[in-house]
């Protein structure tokens, strides 16, 4: 299998994790989902750093991102398909 | 049923109580913060002695003081210590500790300051650490059962990748040894928060997973509730967690509980540096989330080897245990190799599975296990760090 640019934990998530380096805006991301190893495409909107999460689609703020196939906060603004998401537009429902 | 980690074995000092230790500490305990000097001085002219000073010890009352009993004595009956030479302030508190680490059949002796003088105790104190050096290092190692290890877990600076991979792999080494009948650790009160839901699951029974609910929900209502000021978000994630990726508690919380595998139980929960007394099996310690007194407290609760999972590279190491670090980041990699134990990078590049990533920790385990020292030893990492609960008298 080639190297993946992004992995998925589960089909239900609506976010994904870059797992290299110097991810930059408009690269054609190989996608892996480690449930079962399945894989799709998704072009990066933006230069996003390894670790941060990238929106599998479209998402309104409101919505509740999914990963891990649970629920791991709230969005606050609303992101595009293939945009970085972290700090600026996700919040924890806790504390 | 034997599988093929049945037969494993490793070299260890079997100790008069019956334990396992997989180091050979001759410690110089302090009963108090004002007691460090003397233990450090004591530590200076015997070779091969390790003091432990901390900062606590003085005017505690109730829990608490329950706490710093149970840490003191538990370290120093740890089977990674060969024998102890304890030195307060008063001759009390000392006897008391003393007494505590002397049921397991260990040499350990008390020494007091107040009318004797740092001087004359540091001499006494000399005297007899060199004795114990003497007999600690005349001590071999024997083939010892993987059954008779006891691992600890504890994850620190996680990230995304620590979700993906370094935690998945604990909890296959867990998934594996467990049925051995090994002794296994967790805890990490406040950073199961988001994943709390799954975690009361996780108990051998439901009214296991009530206890350990029961726990979690104290320190939500009167620690966190009672205490914060506003978004503990500054605080968890930490800024660590932010930088690599991490965005809420809900998401850390997680990929922490990724360390307990997927067939894993527990089946009882801890007190603070409590030892386990419901047999072979794995346990939830109630512990705060902060490395360096998590780790404390496992070790003080008698857990002889602890798996770190880290993404961006906490440096953490402990006196008495080693801890053996697991990465997934290849950037902390690159960038800070000399603190990796175990690179499990691969799983993120698909080279990797966590099976396979499983059987590299479990080699890991039985070399460090042997004797190997891991990077945090070679570095001279020995964060000893007591977990107090409330202001002293």
């Amino acid at each position: 299998m080639k190297i993946p640019h992004l992995l998925v934990h589960d089909h239900a998530d609506n976010v994904g994790v870059v797992v290299i380096e110097g991810l930059k805006a408009g690269t054609q991301m190989l996608c892996v989902v480690t449930h079962d190893n399945s894989s799709f495409e998704l072009e990066a909107r933006a230069d996003v750093p390894i670790g941060h999460k990238v929106a599998l689609r479209d998402i309104a703020s409101g919505e509740t991102a999914i990963k891990y196939g649970e629920d791991i906060g709230r969005f606050v603004a609303d992101v595009g398909k293939g945009g970085h998401v972290h700090v600026h537009n996700l919040k924890t429902k806790r504390w | 049923m034997a599988s093929r980690y049945s037969n494993l074995t490793f070299k260890g000092y079997r100790r008069d109580n019956g334990r396992v230790g997989v180091r050979n500490h001759v410690v110089i305990l302090p009963v108090d913060d004002i007691s460090n000097a003397a233990c450090e001085a004591v530590a200076n002219n015997i070779k091969g002695t390790l003091a432990l000073p901390h900062a606590y010890g003085r005017l505690q009352f109730g829990a608490d003081l329950d706490l710093h009993f149970r840490t003191m004595i538990g370290s120093g009956a740890n089977p990674n210590v060969a024998a102890v030479v304890v030195i307060g302030i008063e001759p009390g508190w000392t006897k008391r500790i003393v007494d505590g680490i002397a049921e397991t059949g260990k040499p350990v002796a008390g020494f007091s300051i107040e009318q004797n003088g740092d001087l004359k105790t540091i001499m006494d104190a000399s005297r007899k650490a060199k004795e114990f050096v003497h007999y600690a290092s005349e001590l071999q190692r024997e083939e010892c059962s993987i059954s008779e290890l006891w691992i600890s877990t504890k994850c620190g600076e996680s990230d995304t990748t620590t979700g993906l991979g370094s935690c998945p792999t604990v909890g296959n080494l867990y998934d594996k040894l467990l049925p051995e009948g090994i002794y296994g650790c967790f805890g990490e009160t406040s950073e199961i928060t988001g994943a709390e839901h799954i975690c009361k699951e996780r108990a051998v029974s439901p009214e296991v997973g009530e206890l350990w609910y029961a726990m979690w929900k104290a320190y939500q209502d009167d620690v966190i509730e009672a205490h914060k000021d506003g978004d503990l978000s500054e605080s968890q994630p930490t800024k660590g967690n932010i930088e690599g990726g991490l965005t809420t508690i809900e998401e850390k919380a997680l990929g922490n509980l990724e360390k307990i595998g997927r067939t894993s139980r527990y089946i009882d929960i801890l007190e603070p540096a409590e030892a386990p007394k419901s047999g072979k099996g794995l346990y939830f310690m109630d512990s705060s989330s902060a490395a360096a007194e998590c780790v404390t407290l496992m070790a003080a609760g008698g857990y002889v080897i602890h798996t770190f999972p880290t993404g961006q590279g906490n440096v953490i190491g402990n006196p008495i245990v080693p801890v053996v670090k697991i990465t997934a980041n290849p950037r902390t990699v690159r960038t800070m190799g000399e603190h990796v134990d175990v690179d499990v990078s691969g799983i993120l590049r698909r080279e990797m599975t966590i099976d396979q990533a499983g059987d590299a920790l479990i080699d890991m385990v039985v070399r460090t296990a042997n004797g190997r020292n891991t990077a945090a030893e070679a570095l001279g990492h020995r964060e000893f760090v007591m977990t107090k609960l409330y202001r002293s008298a």
